[in-house]
């Protein structure tokens, strides 16, 4: 299955994975439409489902894997966790925030929505309208790619 | 402290409406010019040290930036322009000589841009290079005047080592030190997938890149850096450069600050030192001296590689070409005075020198009365621009074309020439790690195969409408060129006629 993977040696942290990943998943209608980025995140303070971890001259962007055996799914209290064609999904009419995965998932790849109740994960952007992530199509040095390997 | 007498040359325009804060001009910007104010909770610009590379520009998501020119203004002045005014402030206040990258920007003639090229009409029909073959493969070296046969009557084979071009066109010398790694790994993949060549300029080769000799021409200059018997034999063929057309007559001068890690092991000198190649080779003081570096070499590999000698365009190029054929070369390289440079003093870049048009045309010509032009092949180099430019030389006389410029551009290099700053922000012209990486191979080497591959179809396309179907037709053949605009003088020296003509 594709997936997303990062290459620390071409990411230049500029950070733009992350503000593609907000703009990708904000409600605004014309959302993958470069143009309106600006409309969508105008005075926002984003909350990506992608961050860029970083200390002197290292970054790397780290999203959710898709483990082939989650931990995450295996400790979701409410089912809201499944793996629908091998990308973990979250149901977030059923996560009741308990915070258990964003716990136990080894690589810090989940966390809170904005509203603080529910969780949130990148799921490949296959709820948006964008067809390939977000985050890979707008790295400006393949250091994001979706691919299989 | 004195008063400050420069100006800044460009203005950073941000449409606040637009920018969301991601700050991602800031994270790019070597030159250090955006920043984030939090007393103001917006980006701000610092103007004086924007070098209009265009960086932020191109990765801002929302497109928020424009850079324009400073119009703040001295009183105008056709004679005393501000360029004049401000680096007589610069040296007044410095005492040091003026540095400048890339190609001479100043108005002089394009001759390229004021010569024609015909196409066939009614009588000789035109070709579609899509639907019959038509062919750009070329081979630089020296070719026999004789056909040998032996007591059998079969023919020998008497032909020297050759260079086979898939398309005429090279990428110029640029040396690792001057460039980047990534920037040569870019060049050096892209010429193998074009089967073409790369050169290594003066600062040696770096050992991840000996894979790629077959489509590398290795190059011997004044500073003999990173030269050794590997070296040699790892190219297919080498390159002794006497000038260059930025700078002819000037030397090269890496500062020690670049001079570090594999930028020096691979020049073979102490990390930190400055690498100062020499104006002349100082064993080359005649066509004597170099024919002996000529042969020197082709006894280092056997024979094997052809030698090429790159001169720069200068006024008496004619005989100098003469001599270097004498002296045994199998080709020879001319630069024009546009060519570019990671660092050389402006007032040399800016006025040494002669078009590369005028230079090619002459040595084509005396070659040709000399009887000689046979003994070598000729490339010629010096802000080739595009197709047509490709076109125009090798009717001129060229056997095929350096692009150095045009590759850099390919490769992202927005021309803000500043690369003696050696803070090149797309990572081309730069030895920083943070700013290296910023080039990646898998996506400029791509670039370059696009844009060599483009130009070559363009040229098919060309050679096309003008009823040829082989580079080979078009060499030389100064009939298929006409001129605009041009006086007697200039038309005799290229050898072509006027259009109407």
């Amino acid at each position: 299955m594709k997936r997303i993977y990062v290459n620390e040696q071409w990411c230049l942290g500029c950070h733009l994975c992350e503000y593609n990943c907000a703009f990708a998943n904000t409600n605004s209608e014309n959302k993958c439409r470069e143009n309106d980025m600006a409309k969508a995140l105008k005075n926002k303070v984003i909350n990506p489902r992608i961050r860029i971890e970083e200390k002197d001259d290292i970054h790397f962007a780290v999203s959710c894997r898709h483990c082939e055996d989650p931990l995450c799914v295996k400790g979701c209290i409410a089912g809201a966790l499944s793996i629908v064609d091998g990308v973990i999904n979250i149901d977030q009419d059923k996560c009741v925030g308990c915070y258990t995965c964003i716990l136990s998932c080894p690589y810090g790849a989940i966390m809170p929505a904005d509203s603080g109740s529910v969780i949130q994960k990148c799921e490949l952007c296959t709820k948006n309208s964008c067809g390939e992530p977000a985050c890979v199509k707008g790295c400006p040095n393949n250091a994001i790619v979706f691919e299989e390997r | 402290m004195a008063i400050n007498y420069s100006i800044p040359e460009f203005e950073i325009v941000r449409n606040t409406d637009r920018c969301i804060g991601c700050r991602a001009c800031e994270r790019q910007c070597a030159n250090e010019v955006h920043y984030y104010d939090p007393d103001l909770g917006k980006m701000m610009a610092d103007d004086t040290k924007c070098v209009n590379c265009h960086r932020c520009v191109s990765i801002c998501p929302t497109r928020a930036l424009k850079i324009v020119k400073n119009n703040d203004t001295l009183r105008e002045n056709a004679n005393w322009t501000s360029e004049n005014i401000l680096e007589i402030y610069k040296q007044a206040a410095t005492g040091g000589v003026l540095l400048s990258s890339m190609g001479n920007p100043k108005p002089l003639p394009v001759y390229w841009d004021k010569i024609l090229i015909n196409a066939s009409q009614v009588t000789n029909p035109p070709i579609d290079p899509l639907r019959e073959p038509m062919e750009t493969k070329t081979f630089l070296g020296k070719k026999p005047e004789k056909i040998e046969r032996d007591k059998d009557g079969k023919i020998v084979n008497n032909l020297s080592s050759q260079l086979e071009l898939q398309v005429p066109i090279m990428f110029s010398a640029m040396s690792f030190g001057s460039i980047s790694k990534n920037a040569h790994e870019s060049l050096a993949r892209a010429a193998s997938e074009l089967g073409t060549y790369y050169n290594t300029g003066e600062g040696g080769l770096h050992k991840d890149f000996y894979q790629y000799g077959p489509n590398t021409i290795v190059q011997v200059a004044s500073g003999r850096f990173g030269v050794h018997k590997e070296y040699l034999e790892a190219g297919a063929a080498i390159e002794i450069k006497m000038g260059q057309g930025a700078k002819p007559g000037i030397g090269g001068h890496l500062p020690g600050t670049k001079s570090i890690g594999e930028v020096a092991s691979t020049r073979m000198i102490p990390e930190g030192s400055d690498a100062i190649s020499p104006a002349p080779h100082h064993d080359i003081y005649s066509i004597e001296d170099l024919r002996q570096l000529v042969y020197s070499l082709k006894e280092a590999t056997e024979y094997k590689k052809p030698i090429i000698v790159k001169i720069a365009a200068v006024h008496n190029v004619a005989a100098i070409a003469s001599g270097i054929a004498r002296g045994g070369a199998d080709i020879i390289a001319i630069d024009g005075f546009r060519g570019g440079t990671g660092a050389a003093p402006t007032r040399i870049r800016d006025n040494v020198g002669i078009p590369i048009e005028l230079a090619l045309a002459s040595v084509d010509e005396r070659l040709r009365q000399e009887g000689i032009r046979g003994q070598v092949s000729i490339v010629v180099g010096g802000s080739i621009r595009n197709s047509a430019d490709v076109v125009k030389a090798i009717a001129l006389g060229a056997d095929a074309v350096y692009i150095g410029s045009a590759a850099c551009i390919a490769m992202g290099c927005h021309q803000c020439r500043s690369c003696h700053m050696a803070k090149c922000n797309w990572g081309i012209a730069t030895q920083r790690p943070d700013l290296v990486k910023r080039l990646n191979p898998d996506i400029a080497s791509k670039n370059l195969v696009n844009l060599v591959s483009a130009w070559n179809h363009e040229i098919k396309e060309i050679m096309g409408g003008m009823g040829i179907n082989s580079i080979e037709s078009l060499k030389g053949n100064r009939l298929m060129l006409r001129g605009v605009g041009l006086t007697q003088k200039e038309l005799d020296i290229l050898g072509i006629k006027h259009a109407g003509e």
